[in-house]
């Protein structure tokens, strides 16, 4: 698989195909479930969780609010530390950005600290097309980019693999891209590390540029900062010469102190940490310490878009902590690849189509691939209405009609007419009861139900016949004979499955 | 004490049990129930679908067929939290008002009433599944446990996994049936995994699901509404 989501199927096909795999089944079940338990006990910790939430929310809102002003002010402050800020409209424009920039310096190799934008992008894949290698340090990374794999998780990003996976794939891929796998390596989480800490070392000590994203921008100080737990982010924002980060607009706050919220309620959400274990910020570029040159890539790609839309622009609130895909249901079975994107689960179903446009396959059905059960919503620390955006989203394909959609607008405007028809419609309930002994078990063209369910058996009357007969004929008659027991006859286990009962 | 019974479509039509059970129930309980004959579908398959417009004439219908009560009783926390929660948004002011004065089952038998101990009577294992809108968007919180652990002769089995969606979600049933069916049998492999021979729940439309995979997995086990075990007593069982 290289490192593209163009051209992927609908989700629904997708997420069939991971169903089967019984491997990826298994390693996501167990990773998510043990991220989300840990992550429910460092949440409870705090009493004031759900002020810091709201907290996040708010700050959030009202820097998006007022982005172009915020913006600016990044820019000066930044400018005026000694870095240089550039600005991308798009995926195309940061790319060669970005690209220029290692090729003004003469190098061909860079060290990246994990970033989405870099991925949303598809950095790596610009660099390598103008002769420069990019090498991924985040151990997850390195295990995605040495499998020549996508990453499907916004913090882990080999939650799909396994110990026995992961140590195949340094022992084969390592030596070609540097120093190689030791020799009778185990799949023990501390030999894996150490033979990835080797494998990197090499590179951070003879890289001359560094490429990072950045979980913060303060537009007050120019500061930028980089969260993370593996300490690899520390290495490649400290050695290199140059250091370039690509941001997404969104990522700003006003001042210092806004960060106090998030740098308790990132940890805790993303890997349930109380504080992660490196926090490194940097204010442009300051003499004998760091990168002498420093340079700030501000990415829209789709963002001012997204802020068009009065529903849809909390998913910028987004501080990527993951937390949202680990407590759903859905990405738990479907895996984050057959979400198409960088982005997968919860956040990645209203983010994509909105950073994309609903233009391609996979955006347009990826609106559908959840049970709006939210528990997304419940765990993200920023209060994104995941649920409320999808619909929102649902409405917009819709609305455009298109592939499926034009017969199933037909099927809702003829249903809602029904429904809109009490009397039509009880004639309808009363048809459906009386020839259900004549309903085939599986209907033709309901195999998206029957496939894997039964479907219910009809009662013999439907409730208003019950209740005409049983309560509004018989006030009105004042009399209060026993009631028909016609319904309840039917006994209810049997149109809804039967077992024997204990 | 009078309440007006929002059914819900699915109930009217593939559950009425559920109905009669709700109004036994409530009668029982000394609450005068009146069935508003012009009530049909709250709107929430076609809201959830995208399709807000096509939603608008139902809510102003239901908001029209429930004018006046002072509760509306509904045994169905997905549409029950879809008239509380969305009404406000679609409709007008007499669409508020009826969020407002909606309450689904449980919440309208402990916090109106003011009972847990409904006088039930139903010897059987059972474990209980809640269903995501209730738990998550109404907060029914411990209502139903507190309504099942009171009834004589049951025996409650915890649900491990409970707060986990059982994957109907409406329409996604059929347009993710595959991840749908997943999540499912999950949920059903849980619940046999208790030794209970009832699943309960208080969402026919999740129990439609359920019911649909232990029926076709032959499971020893059957879904069964909340409100049919409240409704059932030592004289009058329900089967």
């Amino acid at each position: 698989m290289s490192g593209t989501y163009l051209g992927m199927p609908a989700f629904p096909v997708a997420a069939k195909a991971a169903l089967g795999n019984e491997t990826l089944r298994g390693n996501l079940r167990h990773a998510t479930h043990t991220i989300r338990d840990k992550r429910e006990k460092a949440v409870a910790e705090l009493d004031d969780w759900a002020l810091l939430r709201e907290a996040g929310k708010q700050i959030k809102d009202h820097t998006l609010r007022h982005l172009d002003r915020y913006l600016v002010q990044l820019e000066e402050s930044v400018t005026a530390a000694g870095g240089v800020v550039h600005w991308a409209r798009d995926a195309a424009e940061a790319n060669r950005i970005v690209a220029e920039l290692v090729k003004a310096t003469g190098e061909s190799e860079v060290v990246k600290v994990k970033s989405m934008a870099t991925q949303e992008i598809g950095l790596n894949e610009a660099l390598e097309a103008e002769g420069i290698s990019a090498y991924e340090t985040d151990l997850a990374e390195l295990i995605v980019q040495l499998g020549d794999d996508l990453p499907s998780h916004i913090l882990v990003p080999a939650i799909h693999r396994n110990r026995g996976e992961i140590r195949d794939i340094f022992r084969e891929q390592m030596g070609a891209w540097g120093r190689a796998a030791p020799e009778g390596l185990s799949d023990t989480p501390a030999d894996l590390a150490e033979a990835a800490r080797l494998h990197l070392r090499e590179k951070f000590l003879r890289a001359k540029v560094g490429v990072s994203g950045a979980n913060f921008m303060v537009a007050e100080t120019g500061t930028l900062v980089v969260v993370e737990s593996e300490g690899n982010g520390r290495m490649c924002l400290t050695l290199p010469e140059t250091l370039i980060s690509v941001v997404g607009i969104e990522k700003i706050v006003p001042s210092w102190q806004d960060l106090e919220v998030f740098l308790q309620t990132l940890p805790r959400s993303s890997t349930a940490e109380r504080m992660n274990p490196y926090t490194s910020m940097w204010t442009g570029t300051t003499d004998g310490d760091g990168p002498r040159a420093f340079h700030l890539v501000l990415l829209d790609n789709g963002r001012t878009d997204t802020l068009a839309d009065e529903v849809g622009r909390q998913a910028l609130r987004c501080i990527r902590c993951s937390a949202c895909l680990n407590v759903c249901p859905v990405y738990e079975r479907a895996g984050g690849h057959a979400y198409g994107s960088v982005y997968p689960g919860p956040i990645g179903a209203i983010l994509s189509p909105q950073l994309r446009g609903i233009g391609s396959e996979v955006d347009a059905s990826l609106p559908y691939a959840s049970s709006l059960c939210g528990a997304c919503y419940d765990v993200c620390p920023v209060a994104i209405d995941i649920p409320e955006v999808l619909v929102h989203l649902r409405e917009r394909i819709a609305d455009r009609g298109g592939k499926g959609h034009r017969l199933e607008k037909a099927a809702i405007k003829a249903s809602g007419w029904v429904f809109d028809h009490p009397k039509v419609l009880a004639a309808g309930e009363r048809v459906a009861s009386r020839t259900r002994k004549l309903h085939p078990s599986r209907v033709p063209g309901a195999g998206a139900w029957t496939d894997s369910r039964d479907l219910p058996e009809l009662p013999p009357e439907p409730f208003r016949d019950w209740w005409k007969k049983n309560r509004a004929e018989k006030n009105s008659a004042g009399n209060n004979s026993a009631e028909s027991n016609s319904a309840e006859s039917n006994s209810s286990a049997k149109n809804r499955g039967e077992g024997s009962a204990t | 004490m009078r309440a007006a019974l929002f059914v819900t479509c699915v109930n009217d039509a593939v559950y009425p049990s559920t109905g009669i059970a709700t109004v036994r129930l409530l009668e029982r309980l000394g609450v005068e129930v009146d069935f508003p004959e012009a009530q049909s579908c709250c709107g929430q398959p076609q809201f959830n679908t995208g399709y807000r417009r096509e939603t608008e004439p139902l809510v102003r219908r239901t908001t029209r067929a429930f004018e006046g009560y002072e509760y509306v009783v509904t045994p169905s926390g997905s549409c029950a939290a879809m008239v509380r929660r969305h009404y406000p948004e679609i409709g007008d002011a007499a669409a508020a008002s009826l969020a407002s004065r909606t309450y689904e089952l449980t919440e309208f038998l402990v916090d109106v009433v003011g009972v847990t101990d409904v006088g039930a009577y139903f010897p059987h294992v059972v474990t209980y599944h809640p269903s995501c809108h209730g738990l998550r968007m109404l907060g029914l919180g411990e209502r139903p446990r507190k309504l099942l652990e009171a009834v004589k002769g049951l025996e409650l089995r915890e649900l491990p996994g409970a707060e986990e969606c059982c994957g109907f979600g409406g329409t996604f049933a059929v347009k993710n049936s595959d991840v749908s069916a997943a999540m499912g049998q999950d949920k059903v492999r849980s619940a046999v995994s208790t030794g209970a021979g009832v699943l309960c729940g208080a969402d026919n439309s999740c129990l439609m699901h359920l019911g649909g995979i232990l029926s076709r997995e032959d499971a020893p086990m059957r879904a069964l509404h909340l409100a049919e075990i409240l409704a059932s007593t030592e004289e009058e069982p329900w089967s």
